[in-house]
């Protein structure tokens, strides 16, 4: 930071806060209250980086969130951030960063060669050079990217947090500068809830870049003024720092937080926070963004927007040039001009693109011994890392040529403007339409179907007066709409708001050679597009602007074009013979500004990304070492290694257990909807497809629940509890999706049934108990249930007491074995759990996880709604006709199956697989063909569904979906894998106890 | 009923009764557990006044009917809405059966559905200065106080859990606290979510 | 992000819904259905209305109160045009 760049006095910088900062590897020194920008310009550093395409040098062009050229990356290591903006980078002690855009510095970029060759760079130049061959793409990718440059991401997990808060407002302002702060005056003091957001660090929005005057003061006065009276209002949330990104459908705003003074790193708190708002009203203060005027070589560093220029000498004491010319087609520019004086800067002249301006604001100049050059335009550039001078020259009457001599200025800083552009982003982010206005040629916030109205600059009025006078209205507007009264107050008067001339909107500046030739006129300088690219994708035939868009890449960096689409439509336009509205616009869409990821995520990272759902007697199995499966959300034990084992030899030791002694399994998470009412057994009989009028209470009975296609939903045991009281048990994935398609059928289709259903999945811990044990182990525990086959038979079952608690049983089997399903409150569980390890040990028990469960059931040929099924699959395939009912007058799925499809001989039919060699494990998935081909395609005959390892068959086999199955059995098929083929024989799906005497026994 | 010995609450296994912020000052947040209440899911129509005497008869409060509103006394039972033929009974432990009797004799004959649901839930508290801004972060409710007050509760997200969220009455001078029902499985991860969300405002635990 | 009025419940975020599919698809049952051509029964299972603007269909307030009901959407801007119950007809003018 040296005297020569920074001004002794003025700016809202803290002079007594020095700061410490490196960019590309030299160190610097700021003040607080810099931007990197800022700090850079007074240190003298224009050059930040290199062009996408051509490897341009490039310069800071802006102070705001339109910066299409100071992109930088923040920091190293695990904190870094790419693609930055220097100019929204609040300067903080230590910074540290680099260009993203050029290797090894911007002063020496070896790319830059690209730029010499610039015709292999045309406008489609990745449709034209990559095109071919494809397999090339590797490379061209390779290349592209690494040309590209635009930023690393992080190669480490991000050590900071980010989180999110919900809030609801009446009024939502965006933008804290006069029209926004205006806005919220008018609510807050009316009472409603108002939050107000700007992505500045501080509120005042333009009247921090400006010498405004508000009655009187200076404006920053009445800006701390309105600041404190809404910090005092009770139901007013001002937040800075703080970008609202998106307007999405019904008025909900997201908002981006950046919460620490050093945006690399949380210090201590969330980093950032995503603000997800909910607005009755939506006033959007955005202000405007300075468009450029496009020139040739006006990419040049040095070349700055004029309002830009005008902020870092107000806003931040900085001398952005020694020697600063305008070129301008509007009367602000003649503010930066009056003001750059001011700070002593030397302005030779304004060059104006109308003829005669004779505004307030051009007279002042004028006397203040400015030359004023009238219908001119700048036709040439000299100098390559920054202006050296300017070429000069009379403009026709039509702005289309250039005529006379060529006039040299020496000049380093061109402070250019082409009028302002309403941010109308986020109007037009929720499906507002934007409207064009012909007197200025700017696109404004027209109808929209959200509660929002924009105010000010962002609604095309840009004199001061205007914005708090329109922020004043918007603000009473948008309460008056929900119900409130406004306040009476008096209202600000802007003190010196001298009137403006209209602009002239020229938007090619010509120079004394075709478009495009030597010099280039830029209108994106991130994606290096040119007028001439435009010009060439019209010649080639695109007409409509997303097209054009699309193909020369006009706006699609990471700035969106904030500062160059307009010129570039109206160059389109023009080149298509019409007018812009015509030609129109481009969609914006969110985000306004890049938002971080780890924004999006928030908080639900790691273990707090999804649930992980615990039944009662988790906390056990975890301490008996088990590992997990997880079934939706539940944690459920996969299997219990011994030490020293391995899974296939716990998950045999566990079967076997069960086969010959007995198992427990924890079945808490299986689905349970308590039913009742009087139609309860109606509504049972049209949601499965069995009858179910018959069971009477004490008795339980296995249904399968069809979708109204034909294809089978979900299946399970249900017991009669009493009469028109039922308990239906689901598949622990399916119980909220089967209780919430059982309500729909009940309220939508049948809202005569008298049924209600409610689910009481965890008011129970389920323990099954199964094997040939089972019953003596249960016998212990329990006084009160008679347990003889006889009086307790399969599929039935009764109340009691065991192990001290009230419980449920259920004999029912899902393993093939004699089996208990004991159900009791949910807090007993786990002390229930223990007891039964207890008493079971001398009974050989065992804990097995699902893995055992689902070998065990695959054995007896039970299905797993979802394992066998796949929502293609009907009950006929299944080979389970006789669960089907042909007497019931309508169940859901009943006319489906009838379909011809549902009916043809060759569907997929559940078989068994052996493969020959029996330690031959087949892949669940695989692919089964008749015969193995070469190289494929082979005609395909199924996939194999289930595939285990049994130790009770002593060898492997599989459950497996083929073509025409049933009557193949007694065939071999083969299932092809990458280096081998597996040869099977098919077989009945039924592996064990096929007539069931143990599960009855 | 389970003797109480026996019986674990979802969050048993987080020892929080030796919790490290047991005793903090100047606690933004207080978090706490009310573990085994009784609840009763109560389905009905609201529209025939045998139904809502029968709960009066038995309960002793009126059926809330509003939408969003809870119902009963400082201390005793509370009903809360949560549809418009449902509703939750919150009643303190070990009063459950007795109450889910007097209703189904008081129901009798009715098409009407009371059932028990106390074992599936816990009763998590939220309470201190911050205790919206902590729900907020993960809860799209409006929570402000003119929108969410005493007396008020609803079915809601919370996180990625869903929850009954209800803020009772307090007594004069008490703070009040927000009542979080959560399904047991869930409990111990949006207890686990509270705290992470509650480290910015000091957390207490109140057990 | 919608913000969906629950007739129950009222306005609550769309997180707490699910969509579940146009309304007022009548359902032919038992008999009535099983005298139905293949096709036409087709016609009710698969076919759906996909309009650019009103669209009559139905939610869930699967996070609140658990009841279906039906919406008239503009899938086009996403405005909720209007909410009603299940078993009420589409307010007039929005009929399809
Ligand atoms: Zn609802």
């Amino acid at each position: 930071m040296t005297k020569q760049f920074r001004l002794p006095e003025g700016g809202r910088i803290d002079r007594e806060r020095r700061l410490g900062f490196s960019f590309n590897g030299r160190a610097f020194r700021g003040y607080a209250g810099d931007t990197l920008a800022s700090a850079l310009l007074a240190n003298g550093v224009h050059l930040v980086g290199r062009s996408f395409k051509y490897h341009r040098p490039r310069g800071i062009f802006s102070a705001g969130s339109e910066e299409p050229n100071a992109l930088v990356q923040l920091e190293r290591g695990e904190r870094t951030i790419a693609n930055l903006l220097a100019t929204r980078i609040p300067l903080y002690d230590g910074l540290t960063a680099t260009s993203v855009n050029c290797w090894p510095s911007p002063e020496f970029d070896l790319m830059a060669v690209n730029g010499l060759f610039h015709r292999i760079f045309p406008a489609g130049f990745y449709y034209k050079t990559f095109m071919w061959p494809v397999s090339g793409w590797k490379l061209y990718e390779y290349f592209i990217r690494r040309a590209a440059g635009l930023g690393r991401a992080p190669e480490h997990p991000d050590p900071d947090t980010y989180d999110k808060m919900n809030t609801h407002a009446d009024v939502v302002v965006v933008g804290a500068g006069p029209a926004g702060l205006q806005a919220a005056l008018a609510a807050g003091r009316a009472g409603a809830r108002v939050l107000i957001c700007d992505e500045q660090t501080e509120f005042g929005g333009q009247l921090l870049n400006e010498r405004a005057e508000i009655d009187g003061l200076p404006a920053f006065e009445w800006v701390a003024a309105a600041e404190s009276e809404l910090a005092a209002m009770p139901d007013v949330r001002l937040l800075k720092h703080t970008t609202a990104f998106g307007h999405y459908d019904h008025n909900f705003v997201a908002l981006i937080e950046t919460r620490a003074a050093k945006i690399s790193d949380g210090e201590g708190k969330t980093r950032q926070r995503l603000w997800r708002v909910r607005a009755k009203r939506v006033v959007l203060a955005t202000g405007a963004i300075e468009r450029p005027l496009i020139f040739s070589d006006n990419d040049r560093p040095g070349v700055m927007l004029a309002g830009a220029a005008r902020t870092y000498v107000n806003r931040y004491a900085v001398r952005p040039g020694s020697r600063a010319v305008l070129f301008t087609n509007n009367d602000d520019a003649y503010r930066t001009a009056l003001d750059l004086k001011a700070a002593g800067i030397s302005v030779p002249a304004v060059i104006d693109v109308r003829h005669a301006p004779g505004g307030e604001l051009p007279a002042k100049v004028m006397a203040a011994g400015i030359e004023v050059i009238e219908r001119s335009a700048i036709v040439g550039v000299e100098g390559t890392r920054r202006v050296k001078a300017i070429e000069v020259m009379k403009m026709n009457d039509a702005g289309s040529g250039v005529t006379g001599k060529p006039r040299r200025i020496e000049c380093d800083l061109i402070a250019c403007s082409g009028g302002w552009n309403p941010v109308v982003h986020l109007h037009s982010h929720a499906g507002g339409k934007n409207v064009w206005r012909d007197d200025f040629g700017i696109f404004v916030p027209g109808p929209t179907v959200q509660a929002s109205a924009a105010a000010g600059a962002a609604n095309g009025s840009f004199s001061l007066q205007a914005c708090l006078d329109q922020g004043a209205q918007a603000g009473a507007e948008a309460i008056k709409l929900i119900g409130f009264t406004p306040a009476k107050a008096s209202q600000p008067r802007a003190t010196n708001d001298p009137t403006e001339e209209p602009w002239r909107n020229l938007w090619l500046i010509p120079s004394t050679r075709p478009t495009g030739e030597r010099g280039k006129h830029f209108l994106d300088q991130q994606n290096d597009v040119t007028a001439a690219d435009i010009e060439l994708a019209i010649r080639e035939g695109y007409r409509s602007v997303e097209h054009a868009k699309r193909y020369t890449t006009l706006g699609m960096a990471t700035d969106q074009g904030k500062t160059g689409n307009i010129p570039g439509h109206a160059i389109l336009a023009k080149a298509l013979g019409q007018d812009i509205p015509a030609t129109g616009t481009t969609t914006f869409r969110p985000p306004y500004t890049p938002v971080t990821m780890g924004a999006v995520a928030g908080r639900m990272v790691d273990q707090f990304f999804d649930p992980a759902r615990r039944t009662p007697m988790h906390a056990w199995h975890e301490s008996a070492g088990c590992k997990w499966e997880d079934v939706g959300q539940w944690k459920r034990p996969w299997y219990y290694p011994k030490p020293g084992e391995s899974m296939d030899d716990a998950v045999s030791r566990e079967c076997l257990t069960v086969r010959n002694a007995v198992g427990i399994l924890d079945a808490t998470t299986l689905g349970k909807i308590d039913i009742q009412g009087p139609d309860a057994a109606e509504f049972l009989n049209r949601v499965y497809t069995n009858a179910w009028s018959k069971l009477s209470p004490g008795r339980c009975r296995y249904g399968l629940m069809l979708r109204d296609d034909g294809m089978i939903f979900d299946d399970g045991v249900t017991s009669c509890l009493a009469e028109n009281h039922y308990l239906m048990t689901t598949t622990s994935g399916g119980a909220a999706r089967v209780l919430a398609w059982l309500e729909e059928w009940l309220q939508t289709e049948w809202p005569e049934l008298k049924v209600y259903l409610t689910s009481v999945t965890e008011q129970y811990a389920t323990l099954s108990l199964a094997g040939p044990n089972a019953r003596a182990l249960l016998g212990e525990l329990t006084a009160d249930i008679d347990l003889s086959p006889d009086t307790f038979p399969f599929m039935s079952w009764r109340t009691g007491t065991v192990g001290g608690v009230p419980a449920r049983v259920f004999r029912i089997s899902f393993t093939g074995e004699s089996a208990y399903e004991i159900n009791v409150p949910a807090s007993a569980g786990a002390a229930l759990w223990t007891d039964v390890m207890h008493a079971g040990e001398k009974h050989g028990i065992t804990p097995y996880g699902t893995e055992a469960m689902h070998v065990l059931r695959a054995e007896k040929g039970f299905i797993i709604a979802g394992q066998e099924t796949d929502g293609s699959v009907t009950p006929y395939d299944l080979g389970m006709d006789w669960i089907v009912s042909a007497k019931k007058p309508d169940f859901i799925g009943k006319r489906s199956l009838q379909r011809a499809d549902c009916m043809r001989v060759d569907r997929k039919q559940l078989v068994g697989l052996l493969p020959k060699n029996p330690t031959d494990l087949l892949p669940e998935g695989g692919q089964i063909v008749k015969e193995v081909l070469k190289s494929p395609p082979m005609p395909m005959l199924g996939h194999v569904t289930s595939s285990y390892r049994s130790a009770t068959l002593g060898r492997t086999f599989a459950l497996a979906l083929v073509k025409s199955g049933r009557e193949r059995i007694g065939q071999t098929v083969h299932v092809p894998l990458e280096d081998r083929s597996i040869a099977c024989d098919i077989v009945n799906p039924v592996f064990y106890d096929p007539d069931g005497s143990r599960l009855n026994g | 009923m389970v003797e109480s010995y026996r019986q674990q609450s979802p969050l048993d296994h987080l020892a929080l009764t030796t919790h490290p912020a047991r005793h903090a000052d100047d606690a933004g947040l207080i978090l706490g557990q009310r573990s085994f209440m009784e609840l009763i899911n109560l389905r009905g129509d609201a529209n025939r006044s045998d139904f809502t005497d029968a709960v009066r008869h038995a309960v002793k409060i009126d059926l809330p009917i509003s939408a969003n509103t809870a119902a009963g006394k400082l201390a005793g039972p509370h009903i809360l809405w949560l549809g418009p033929d449902e509703w939750l009974i919150v009643a303190k432990p070990g009063s459950g059966e007795r109450m889910a009797t007097a209703l189904r004799n008081a129901l009798a004959g009715q098409h009407a559905a009371v059932t028990e649901t106390g074992q599936s839930r816990t009763c998590i508290m939220i309470g201190g200065s911050h205790a919206r801004d902590v729900l907020a972060k993960g809860c799209a409710l409006d929570l402000h106080p003119s929108a969410f007050g005493a007396g008020q509760c609803a079915q809601t997200l919370l996180a990625k859990a869903g929850v009954i969220l209800h803020l009772p009455l307090a007594p004069k001078g008490a703070e009040p606290m927000f009542e979080i029902h959560v399904l047991r499985s869930f409990a111990a991860y949006l207890w686990a979510w509270l705290e992470d969300a509650a480290q910015e405002y000091g957390l207490r635990v109140d057990i | 992000m919608f913000l969906i009025d629950c007739p129950y419940c009222g306005p609550r975020e769309e997180t707490e819904f699910s969509y579940g599919h146009e309304a007022h698809v009548h359902r032919p049952a038992g008999a009535a259905a099983e005298k139905l051509s293949d096709a036409e029964w087709a016609d009710y299972l698969f076919m759906r209305k996909n309009p650019k603007g009103v669209h009559l269909e139905r939610w869930v307030h699967t996070h609140g109160c658990r009841r279906w009901f039906n919406a008239a959407r503009n899938t086009h801007s996403n405005e909720i045009l209007a909410i009603y119950r299940v078993g009420e007809k589409p307010p007039k003018g929005l009929a399809q």
